[in-house]
């Protein structure tokens, strides 16, 4: 089938024309999105992000002059990120991390950015060579951005030199969440999951595609299932690696009680990952979803930022500090940062906070979805979500598979398992 | 009767020597090395039980650094709502570091600070700051006041003068406290720890050593706030020489409100008016503790408050009370420039905020929540007299009921019509008033 509406020659065209034009040198080049300035106008720009030199320098200026706490009191990370990782990681960043290295990525990739409802979205917009490639829009999470998805761009959307099939090929719309990367900053309220639902629907359609499906983790997956809840005409189906599956049970329970007796073993192991996430590790979560404007401290100290998005869940978080360590496994050094440099250059510390003070959702209970759904259930996940309880959460599961490897981060830890994920869930759409 | 031991003499001669040393010029005195680590350096500690004295000095290179950091301020994007609803407004950050990066005069603090005899002693391996004031009266009753977070020993410095010479502010010579204001580990002038074990309870037994140390046969102690923890816990451990306690923040929730609270669920029936509307203050309180739950699980995480002024500065102007969040007597005070009648004053406000900044101890003080693992307001089970004021502006305003419960040898229960979580800051004469009526009945 094809999912191209018939205007889509015609956007393509205009795509690649601004596509070259984003090539040219920076002056000429179209400016990181500015909300407020932002045009009502439904046209697509092409984007492109160079930051200036003096913002580097000052920003090294900065990690060098950190003013350090005292050591923490223990010998492990129970008390946060530890002051030897985030020092091995200032030494690094100041001296020999290089952010034009993933500028360059970036810049090498066709970006856009269109107007919808007053705020600029900006998003890598990639299409397969294979004509009736699945169009996918895949969104980030908290702490992450864009930059958690650039390894799969490829493999989604060139299988055929990624151990896959032409019949694998994804069209890819990777978008920067409002308040987040280059996409603008809301200056009114509302943008909460729900909104930013029917503003990706708004952008496939302007985009000219069909049908296609969706897919996300962490805040990318609330957007998708509440995307999968709104059911646009289009959407085919769903596919995330943050369910939210808990049933109504354990929810209660984890609010203060003992776990249901009936638990089986890998409902017992989600428990246990809850019952650990909900005492010791939500605390970044709350305060940024009552008080995110307080959190100055990330929009004016680097190594205050870096701790703040490295703190994320406790796997995550070691893996970075094993990564920091020199130990190589998922992410790399510059993967970090690339990602924690980006909130930095654009500001989006606190803007980013924000999405939590806006949504109300419940983090992990079933919303009612019923269009198709597919789940890959990653081990070091949040939570790993039960097969029972995700049978139960989406009735229209069309794919659910529990990983060996790969935690919160999937796509940006584990490129290749998530890409082969991506490929079987959506198998049967196409 | 008298409060002091026979050694008391002996230590009084020590004590004003001390002073005499500690105000002489800067070059003499024990002045901190760098800032933050002042006096009072952990692991150089030695184990004797001396007491040293202490001034206040800040190098100059370490204000030049501050104003330098706060005019390079990188600021957030204004807020999207018109209140205060998503935290410390823009504006409000904005106007204060427009002063503080200017005008703010540090040493004016220091001044402030440097009146008083301040002392160090190694207490456990740690080296405690304290603040000692006799009284000019000879049978004064000995005070040990503890401040709490996001607080320090600049709360405290408006009751000195009332506490100790309360012929001069309305009262009477049989009115007089020795007033002893520690730095809680990790806070202020005091050293940071550097291992685990610095909670309430460890607090209580070093103030214990420390009021036997300074020759004090009997005295009695006060807090709110973690001083209030710290206070709750002495009377648990019922020192010999602890005669009863004050408290500006009282935990007396019975326990199955308690666990109500804790699990959302609806409050237990049978509550009076009185106690419904406790529960309702604590309903709301526990909404706006989010600070607190993060200090408690990941403190080392807040790096930017030790890298960033403003981060400091709005981190701890964010604490709520019962009439807002942040607090409505600082949210005010940050209005004030000057003040008649004791209110908070912004320069109040950023001393105690920049004393913060200046000793590094922005994240050294919230390992205090991490430390603790018991209840917040929970009766703990306190059997010593007790004396307490319920201010109308704290987290919650203890009903009698629940006071008479939590503290069966309840001495003295007053309800007051005006001031909030920092009581001995913002109303500093009625505060001074309900200390001297707290403990009247035991002189």
């Amino acid at each position: 089938m094809s999912f191209l509406t018939t205007s889509t020659a015609m956007l393509l065209a205009s795509s690649a024309a601004v596509l070259a034009v984003s090539l040219i040198p920076t002056p000429l080049v179209a400016q990181p999105a500015t909300a407020g300035a932002a045009t009502e106008d439904a046209a697509i720009r092409p984007f492109t992000f160079r930051v200036s030199d003096e913002e580097l320098a000052d920003l090294k200026r900065r990690i060098k002059a950190t003013k350090w706490p005292s050591r923490e009191l223990v010998v492990d990370d129970t008390q946060g990120v530890r002051l030897a990782t985030m020092q091995k990681l200032a030494d690094y960043w100041a001296s020999q991390y290089d952010w034009r290295k993933v500028e360059a990525r970036l810049a090498a990739l066709p970006q856009f950015v269109t107007n919808i409802d007053g705020v600029d979205i900006h998003f890598i917009h990639v299409k397969a060579k294979e004509p009736n490639a699945l169009p996918v829009i895949i969104t980030h999470g908290w702490p992450g951005s864009i930059i958690e998805q650039l390894k799969v761009i490829d493999p989604l959307t060139n299988p055929t030199a990624h151990g896959g099939t032409a019949a694998d090929a994804f069209d890819i719309v990777i978008p920067s969440i409002p308040g987040y990367g280059f996409s603008g900053k809301p200056t009114e309220l509302g943008w909460d999951p729900q909104h930013i639902a029917r503003v990706w629907a708004v952008l496939m359609d302007r985009l000219g595609y069909k049908k296609y499906v969706a897919q996300g983790g962490d805040w990318g997956d609330a957007i998708s299932e509440q995307m999968a809840l709104q059911k646009p005409a289009g959407l085919l189906g769903i596919h995330t690696n943050m369910p939210g599956t808990l049933p109504d049970n354990i929810s209660a329970a984890l609010a203060g009680g003992p776990p249901p007796t009936d638990l089986s073993a890998d409902e017992k192991y989600a428990w246990d990952q809850l019952d650990f996430f909900y005492k010791h590790r939500v605390g970044y979560a709350q305060e940024m979803g009552n008080r995110p404007q307080t959190l100055y401290a990330l929009e004016d100290s680097p190594i205050g930022l870096a701790a703040w998005m490295l703190d994320h869940d406790a796997a995550s978080q070691k893996l970075i500090g094993r990564v920091f360590d020199g130990q190589s496994e998922g992410l790399t050094r510059d993967d970090i940062l690339d990602n924690v440099t980006l909130y930095w250059l654009t500001n989006t510390g606190v803007s980013s906070a924000r999405l939590f003070w806006e949504s109300k959702l419940a983090f992990f209970a079933p919303k009612g979805v019923t269009i198709p759904v597919a789940v890959s259930a990653f081990p070091d996940e949040i939570y790993t979500a039960p097969r029972r309880w995700t049978e139960k959460a989406f009735p229209n599961l069309i794919y659910y598979n529990r990983l060996g490897k790969g935690g919160h981060f999937a796509a940006w830890e584990q490129p290749e398992l998530f890409t082969q994920e991506i490929r079987a869930a959506f198998k049967s759409l196409r | 009767m008298s409060f002091l031991t026979t050694s008391a003499a002996m230590l009084l001669a020590t004590s004003a020597t001390a002073v005499a040393v500690s105000l002489i010029p800067v070059g003499l005195a024990a002045a901190p090395a760098t800032p933050g680590t002042a006096a009072a350096t952990p692991g150089k500690a030695t184990e004797d039980t001396a007491i040293h004295p202490f001034r206040t000095v800040i190098p100059d290179d370490a204000l030049v650094d501050l104003r330098r950091r706060i005019a390079m301020t990188r600021w957030p994007d204004k807020e999207t709502v018109t209140d205060q609803s998503q935290g410390v407004p823009l504006a409000t950050m904005k106007e204060l570091a427009s002063y503080w990066g200017t005008d703010y005069d540090w040493r004016k603090a220091e001044v402030k600070l440097n009146a008083y005899p301040q002392f160090v002693t190694n207490i456990d391996g740690l080296d405690i700051h304290f603040i000692h004031v006799h009284s000019p009266h000879p049978n004064a009753m000995p005070l040990i006041v503890t401040h709490g977070w996001p607080g320090s020993i600049v709360e405290q410095l408006k009751i000195i003068e009332p506490l100790t010479n309360p012929t001069a502010h309305g009262g009477r010579v049989e009115d007089a406290f020795d007033v002893v204001i520690p730095s809680m580990p990790g806070y202020g002038f005091s050293g940071k720890p550097t291992g685990t074990g610095w909670g309430p309870e460890h607090m209580a037994r070093a103030w214990a050593e420390l009021m036997q140390r300074l020759g004090y046969s009997h005295y009695v102690a006060q807090g709110g706030d973690w001083g209030a923890f710290v206070v709750d816990q002495m009377g648990l451990q019922a020192p010999a020489g602890l005669l009863a306690i004050h408290t500006n923040m009282p935990a007396t929730v019975p326990a199955d409100v308690d666990k109500a609270l804790q699990t959302g669920g609806p409050a237990p029936s049978g509550l009076s008016a009185e106690e419904q509307r406790a529960y309702e203050q604590l309903v709301r309180t526990f909404k706006q503790v989010d600070y607190a739950r993060l200090m408690g699980s990941r403190p080392q995480t807040l790096y930017g408050i030790a890298d960033s002024p403003v981060g400091l500065a709005a981190w701890l102007l964010d604490h709520n009370d019962a009439d807002g969040q942040p607090a409505a007597a600082v949210a005010s005070a940050l209005n004030r420039t000057t003040s008649a009648t004791g209110e908070l004053t912004r320069d109040e406000i950023l001393d105690n905020i920049t004393l913060y900044w200046l000793t590094n101890t922005g994240v050294s003080a919230s390992r205090l929540y991490w430390e603790y693992k018991g209840g917040f307001f929970n009766a703990k089970g306190v059997s010593i007299p007790v004396a307490v004021t319920v201010f109308p502006g704290e987290q919650y305003q203890a009903p009698r009921s629940w006071t008479e419960r939590a503290y069966p040898k309840l001495i003295y229960y007053n309800r007051v019509d005006k001031g909030g979580h920092f009581a001995a800051w913002e109303q500093p004469e009625l505060f001074a008033q309900e200390i001297r009526a707290a403990f009247r009945p035991l002189r």
